[in-house]
């Protein structure tokens, strides 16, 4: 609680105590004298202007603003109201309730008083979650450790990062060995190890050993500032939700007071002028003053932008950022979600998946077994920088053994060939097996296969292929679960290859051999095909190719950490840990997050609505309908908060 | 032109009202108050000068929500 806060609540529990003696009061006796009763009006001001000054002076300034739809106002002209008619029963002899007024007063600032806590309460803690932003970086200089503002650090320095620290600037590690919690990036819990040559993001926490990183970035081009800067400019994207929410306040109290208005004129005359009957003008403004009460629409605002932060917040302790509400309500309609396979459902990176070598029993002795020949492979791919060699050469690391290498001779669109040991291999496609005589025959797995022939005979092949992602298959079937209807692959592969990952995974629709631009046009025909239909459709994608369809779907869903940062720019929804099971997540937070406010909505609007009809028929009095809105507030909140926890 | 501001206010429909002063303030084509993150984004039209404009939307805003504000 801040310090107005406090104050708030000392002036609510003074209030309460005054009112608690004045009930001790006698009723009767001296106090039914005229300067009893103003005696007795005058007590009961103490408390009511202990509790209400400020609404009182927030009215006035509001009435020299004209704004006569001010919640101060409208209460002030309830309260004041309400003390006036029952000072007029005092008076008349009927006996007036002045507790009704004060209580109102009271109970509006105790709602407000509540909602401000709980408002403050999950800003700090949803900040919390967020809390990726370093203090310094610690750069040694003569042996001593000097904090200095990451901003400052150029390019290449040499930061030293304590345990318990968060490294402030991405880098590589130069010394040291630790454990990184990586859960303020990811909300991955377990911590992550990392040694020298490892590279660290910015936004970690160092937990157990001294490193010293290098840094490869400046400080505002880090993770951390960037994830900040996304998160931070969210909020110029308001909801739907939102939106019509803050329209209906704009309808909804002035149309309240003028009912009220209404209320409190023509039942009167009509009882007095047509029907002959006593026209009860202090009835019926009692009435009118029970819609002001009813009028004021913060409970209604407050808790639907307070679900959607909540929202975000859950998210993001998830490992999903999400920019803004509007995303999340689009991502909570989704029911179709078309992947752009590499990146996403795949690693994006080639491996070593199979070794065929080939058996021949005709051939005898000196056929190569598996390892012998990647060995091999390995040798002839030393010099090549192509994706496929790499993979070769990670899949045999001691490739610099001590046999020879010689006349490495690379042929475009074909392989390489070269000399181990003084035989000839070739290594490459069917053409090059063609070109080099050997009897090559094609494989039954997917992906890319790279043949080997020993002195012009065929020696057997390696298949190459981009591996799914451990959760890849888990991460479709969630999505069904999660009531997604359509998943849809994208993906430059070639037919077969596409339509055989796809069943692996469970995928129903495959668009293979797609450009770039065929996958903006791809996804337009998706968008086409629901025309009219209700759903949205995400897209998924990691890589600078995918920066234009990520825009142009309904929800553009980026891999964070591995994505490109042109994708994470153009991207409404961040998946930080690149795992695509949190796409499933993420719908689910955000279908609850939506439920949340739809229950809000209907909630708030429906007990305002039943108690403007209770008050004009005159079943509910004030106390209803102040316990009814703020508890209302209450409740709406409450269930905000229950968005974050997902 | 788009900045954004930080601002103070204690309800959400004040934040709202705060919202609806600065879209009429001249000079702002577009204003949008975040009640959560206490944020004021506001695009600014041609030409204007961001830091006139803002002063009038200042006044705008505490005009309809006297207990707000926005720091420049």
């Amino acid at each position: 609680m801040n310090r107005k806060q406090r104050r708030m609540l000392g002036r609510v529990l003074a209030a309460a105590a005054m009112l608690m003696l004045l009930a001790l009061l006698p009723d009767g006796g001296p106090l039914r004298s005229p300067p009893g009763r103003a005696l007795r009006f005058a007590l009961y001001l103490v408390p009511y202007l202990t509790v209400g000054y400020d609404i009182l002076f927030k009215a006035a300034k509001g009435i020299r603003n004209r704004q006569l739809f001010d919640e101060n106002f409208l209460m002030a002209v309830a309260t004041l109201g309400a003390l006036a008619l029952a000072a007029g029963g005092e008076w008349s002899g009927h006996g007036g309730d002045y507790l009704e007024a004060i209580a109102v007063m009271l109970f509006y600032q105790v709602g407000e008083l509540f909602q401000g806590y709980a408002v403050g309460r999950s800003r700090r803690d949803i900040g919390a979650l967020m809390d990726i932003r370093p203090d310094n970086a610690n750069i040694e200089r003569d042996g001593k450790l000097e904090p200095v503002d990451p901003g400052e650090v150029p390019v290449g320095s040499v930061i030293v990062v304590r345990p318990g620290e968060k490294i402030p600037i991405d880098g590589m590690i130069i010394e040291g060995r630790s454990n990184l919690d990586t859960s303020a990036l990811t909300g991955e819990s377990a911590p992550r190890g990392a040694g020298v040559g490892d590279e660290v993001v910015s936004g970690c926490v160092n937990l157990t050993h001294v490193l010293r990183v290098r840094t490869t970035r400046e400080f505002g081009e880090s993770t951390a500032s960037k994830i900040l800067d996304l998160v931070e400019n969210a909020s110029s994207r308001k909801s739907r939700s939102e939106n019509f929410i803050s329209r209906f306040a704009r309808v909804y109290t002035p149309a309240v007071c003028c009912s009220a208005l209404a209320l409190a004129v023509l039942p009167p005359l009509v009882r007095g002028a047509g029907m002959g009957l006593p026209p009860d003008w202090g009835d019926w403004a009692y009435r009118a003053l029970t819609f002001l009460v009813i009028s004021c629409p913060c409970a209604l605002v407050v808790s639907i932008p307070l679900t959607f932060f909540a929202g975000i917040g859950g998210a993001s302790r998830a490992g999903v950022l999400v920019k803004g509400s509007n995303y999340l309500e689009t991502l909570s309609k989704a029911d179709c979600v078309a992947f752009d396979k590499t990146g996403t459902l795949t690693r994006g990176v080639f491996e070593v998946t199979a070794v065929h070598p080939e058996r021949n029993p005709l051939r005898g002795p000196g056929v190569p077994d598996e390892d012998a020949l990647l060995h091999l492979a390995a040798h002839v791919e030393r010099y090549s920088t192509h994706p496929i060699a790499l993979s070769l050469r990670r899949a045999y690391p001691h490739e610099a053994d001590g046999c020879r290498v010689e006349d490495v001779e690379e042929l475009a669109g074909q392989g390489v060939r070269a000399r181990v040991n003084g035989r000839l291999i070739c290594v490459g496609n069917s053409a090059l097996m063609d070109a080099a005589g050997a009897a090559w025959h094609p494989c039954t797995r997917t992906g890319t296969i790279v043949h080997i022939a020993i002195d012009g005979e065929y020696a057997g092949h390696i298949v190459v292929s981009d591996v799914l992602k451990p959760h890849a298959k888990e991460a479709v079937t969630a999505l069904r679960d999660a009531g997604v209807r359509r998943v849809v692959m994208l993906t430059g592969d070639a037919q077969a290859a596409a339509e055989q990952m796809a069943e692996e995974l469970g995928i129903d629709e495959v668009r293979a051999g797609l450009l770039p631009e065929g996958k903006v046009a791809a996804v337009e025909e998706l968008l086409a095909e629901r025309a009219g239909g209700k759903g949205a459709l995400a897209f998924v994608g990691d890589g600078i190719n995918d920066a234009p369809v990520l825009s142009r779907a309904d929800v553009g869903i980026a891999m964070g950490a591995l994505g490109s940062d042109a994708a994470i720019e153009a991207a409404d929804v961040v998946l930080m840990d690149d795992d695509p099971l949190k796409i499933a997540r993420a719908i689910r937070i955000s279908r609850k997050c939506l439920g949340v406010v739809w229950q809000n909505v209907i909630f708030s609007i429906g007990v305002k609505l039943v108690c403007l009809a209770l008050g004009a028929s005159g079943a509910a009095n004030m106390w209803l309908a102040v316990f009814a809105d703020v508890g209302v507030m209450v409740l709406a909140v409450l269930n905000a908060i229950r968005a974050l926890f997902v | 032109m788009r900045k954004t501001y930080k601002i103070e206010v204690d309800c959400a429909n004040c934040a709202n009202r705060m919202e609806d002063a600065a879209k009429k303030t001249p000079g702002v084509r577009d204003a949008s108050v975040n009640f959560m993150t206490l944020k004021m984004s506001v695009e600014f039209e041609e030409g204007q000068d961001p830091v006139a404009v803002m002063r009038a939307v200042r006044e705008s805003c505490k005009k309809v929500e006297d207990d707000c504000e926005i720091f420049l």
